[in-house]
């Protein structure tokens, strides 16, 4: 058996089962944090949320995704047939093939490389293009527009969420997710980086077109922007990146300082529950805030939305930035891993 | 046998996208070819071993620079019969300085020379125990540590320079101060009256401003956009 | 002082925080929905839904055929026609509301001089057909009959009202 998982197709297969444990709980995931906004929103709205179909409504992901499966795929005469049609795989597939370094537990990871945060990083910026392609292959005004917006605001945003990385990056000395997690043992990075820590938050809500910077589907403006023109299974897949992003980026926030999968203080009840548990509810605290900061704020307005970012995380990061490295210099606690 | 079969693949897509990128009629799906041209040359840094320069060229090409790319020809309307109305004009022109570039090439390539020991470090296999990521580091930083901090001036320089040559105050236009809204205390700006039944406005002393005032030309800075009661 | 305030809550983002406590507040408070086909919400006893002519006890309708809530419609959604009876008393022969006409003004139960024609508190008559929404006599008094103690205990709760 060991013999056989050395050889080329006994390593596909292996990866092959990896690759579908990972992603069959993340897709069941996703549907439930489509119900779990709309619980989250009623309930912080003194309403109840979806509670018909099923007990306490637990079937609503299903009956919306046969909704949405039943109904028919239009592509608009104007369209540019095969860029709109491979918008939304690629949004989609971008959100999954992220999860590859995602370590779950200590060295559980499908691939575990040198430059993990690299390679997130990188998937992350990818993000953009399926809106980009979709906004003009769309061929319309509105998708345009949406498609501008968040070409724009995703770039401003992922120049402070770097510099929020090379500070984790500098407390560390290795780009590899597990080595990050592992330099956390004794303190998470939120507690020390705490500034870095909303920043890289508030960010990750501008990178996944969150509310209150959700102007790329605004619908008080633009309809639904980006995605005005698909309709079906191609809107589906949009919605299911969307909230694969989301569940991403609430996991890289987990790594990068909330300490992944270790036990809170690392003492006696905490390490009862397995790690993978452990990275599971951290997500689900940070999932449970972006619901939350959807609840409470408005939309930004587009300028504000580019003063931020520009103006206000960027000088603060870069500043932030050089104390850390300045404090890890003066006291000799850079690390020499 | 895996990792060859890789190579010739990223390597003829590679090809293939780069001469898309100049054949094709659209200038979008150029841009996209373009993209997917970076990806295989990622792909083949990758099968190299050398995993930062991938990602990095990820990154910042086609996590950035392409999508400023593509953010510009997308909104440009470009008008082709136009594009190619002078192109027999200006053939020979092309075509003389495509010929001054191939000899330059020629000369750089009939006169290379490697540095002496370049030969025997080819042979010298790289440290497994030091990843390349920090080796690039080391070299950047110590040996090459002017030349990179020029490097990153000249951007600055470049980027500031882009940034003076572009940027418009107009003295006229209306700027939202921030601070000073979030500073405003509603007991500054609020008053709180005992509103008697069938008294009017007026007698109350609540007076609005009246509309047909011009508004000072000097203080449009201090008027901010919300809450000016207008 | 007051500079330092500010700041000090601009850095903590005091506003955002205060914000978020409120809807965190909500987020544990009852809710406010009402499982509806199972729950209802209250009805004014003035609430104006379905329409019923009613009967006397001893069951003789009462709707004289005086027409003033044919007159007062300003929708003009009510046709009666009349004959006397056999025994000489002065009664509908036809009674049509078409309630996809009706306003549900009311004006037909303030204009009616014996409480014959009422609105009751019924607003769940949703029909698949429109031809099921022209109600004729024999309908408005079916809905009387069903209705008759609610609509006796709605117009007694309004009497002091009229």
């Amino acid at each position: 058996m060991i013999e056989f998982l050395k050889t080329p197709a006994g390593f596909a297969i292996l990866t092959l089962v990896q690759a579908l444990s990972l992603l069959v709980p993340l897709l069941i995931l996703v549907a439930y944090l489509t119900y779990a906004e709309r619980k989250v929103l009623g309930a912080m709205q003194l309403r109840k949320g979806p509670n018909v179909v099923g007990p306490f409504g637990l079937f609503q992901p299903f009956a919306d995704a046969i909704k949405m499966l039943m109904k028919e795929t239009i592509i608009p005469t104007g369209a540019n047939r095969a860029l709109f049609i491979m918008a939304p795989m690629l949004t989609f597939s971008l959100a999954m093939i992220a999860w590859a370094v995602i370590p779950v537990n200590d060295g559980w990871a499908i691939a575990d490389i040198n430059v993990g945060v690299l390679y997130l990083f990188a998937i992350s910026s990818l993000g953009v293009y399926g809106i980009i392609i979709a906004g003009w292959a769309s061929n319309s005004k509105y998708p345009f527009m949406g498609a501008l917006r968040s070409a724009a605001q995703m770039v401003s945003y992922e120049v402070s969420m770097g510099f929020v990385m090379v500070t984790v990056l500098l407390c560390v000395g290795s780009l590899n997710l597990n080595d990050i997690v592992t330099a956390q043992t004794r303190l998470w990075f939120a507690v020390p980086l705490f500034p870095m820590f909303v920043i890289f938050f508030i960010s990750t809500l501008a990178e996944t077109n969150r509310s209150p910077f959700d102007l790329p589907e605004g619908e008080s403006e633009i309809v639904a922007g980006f995605f005005v023109e698909y309709s079906s299974m191609s809107f589906a897949l949009f919605f299911l990146g969307e909230y694969a992003n989301m569940i991403l980026m609430a996991a890289m926030t987990t790594i990068l300082f909330l300490g992944g999968w270790l036990a809170p203080f690392g003492i006696a009840p905490f390490t009862w529950l397995p790690g993978p548990l452990w990275f599971f509810l951290k997500i689900c605290a940070v999932l449970f805030v972006f619901l939350w900061v959807r609840a409470t704020f408005p939309r930004y307005r587009y300028d504000q939305l580019m003063r931020l970012g520009w103006k206000v995380f960027l000088p603060f990061s870069l500043f932030y930035l050089v104390l850390v490295a300045g404090v890890l210099l003066a006291f000799g606690w850079l690390p020499n891993a | 046998m895996i990792a060859a079969l890789a190579f010739y693949l990223f390597a003829a897509i590679l090809l293939v996208s780069a001469v898309m990128v100049v054949t094709a009629r659209n200038p979008v799906h150029a841009v996209l070819f373009l993209i997917l041209a970076f990806f295989n040359a990622s792909a083949l840094f990758l099968l190299a071993g050398a995993e930062f320069l991938a990602m990095i060229l990820v990154i910042v090409y086609v996590g950035a620079v392409a999508v400023l790319f593509l953010f510009v020809v997308m909104m440009l309307d470009v008008n082709f019969s136009q594009l190619r109305e002078g192109f027999q004009r200006y053939a020979p022109i092309g075509a003389a300085v495509g010929l001054v570039l191939l000899v330059e090439l020629a000369l750089v390539l009939g006169g290379w020379k490697f540095a002496p020991g370049a030969a025997s470090l080819r042979m010298a296999p790289i440290d497994p125990a030091v990843d390349n990521t920090r080796q690039l580091g080391q070299l950047l930083y110590t040996d090459y540590v002017l030349l990179f901090q020029a490097a990153g001036l000249v951007l600055l320089v470049a980027m500031i320079g882009a940034i003076v040559l572009t940027l418009r105050d107009r003295q006229t236009s209306r700027h939202q101060v921030i601070a000073r809204q979030v500073a405003r205390h509603p007991h500054e700006t609020l008053v709180m009256m005992e509103v008697k039944t069938g008294a009017g406005v007026a007698e109350l002393g609540i007076l609005r401003p009246p509309v047909d005032e011009p508004e000072p030309a000097g203080d449009a800075h201090e008027s901010h956009g919300h809450g000016g009661g207008h | 002082m007051a500079f330092l305030d500010r700041t000090a809550r601009a850095l903590l983002l005091g506003e955002l925080v205060s914000g978020m406590a409120l809807t965190l507040r909500y987020f544990f408070k009852p809710k406010a929905t009402l499982n509806y086909p199972y729950e209802k919400g209250p009805i004014s006893p003035r609430f104006k839904g379905e329409h019923a002519l009613r009967r006397y006890p001893n069951g003789e309708e009462r709707c004289i055929a005086c027409k003033l809530c044919e007159a007062v419609c300003p929708a003009q959604a009510i046709t009666i026609e009349a004959e006397p009876r056999e025994d000489g008393s002065r009664r509908t022969t036809r009674y049509d509301i078409d309630m996809t006409k009706c306003i549900y003004c009311g004006l037909c139960e303030e204009a009616c001089p014996v409480d014959a024609i009422v609105e009751g508190p019924n607003f769940e008559f949703a029909t698949e057909t429109r031809e099921e929404l022209m109600y004729d006599k024999h309908r408005l008094l079916a809905n009387g009959d069903r209705w008759e103690p609610e609509l006796a205990r709605r117009l007694e709760l309004d009497a002091p009202y009229r």
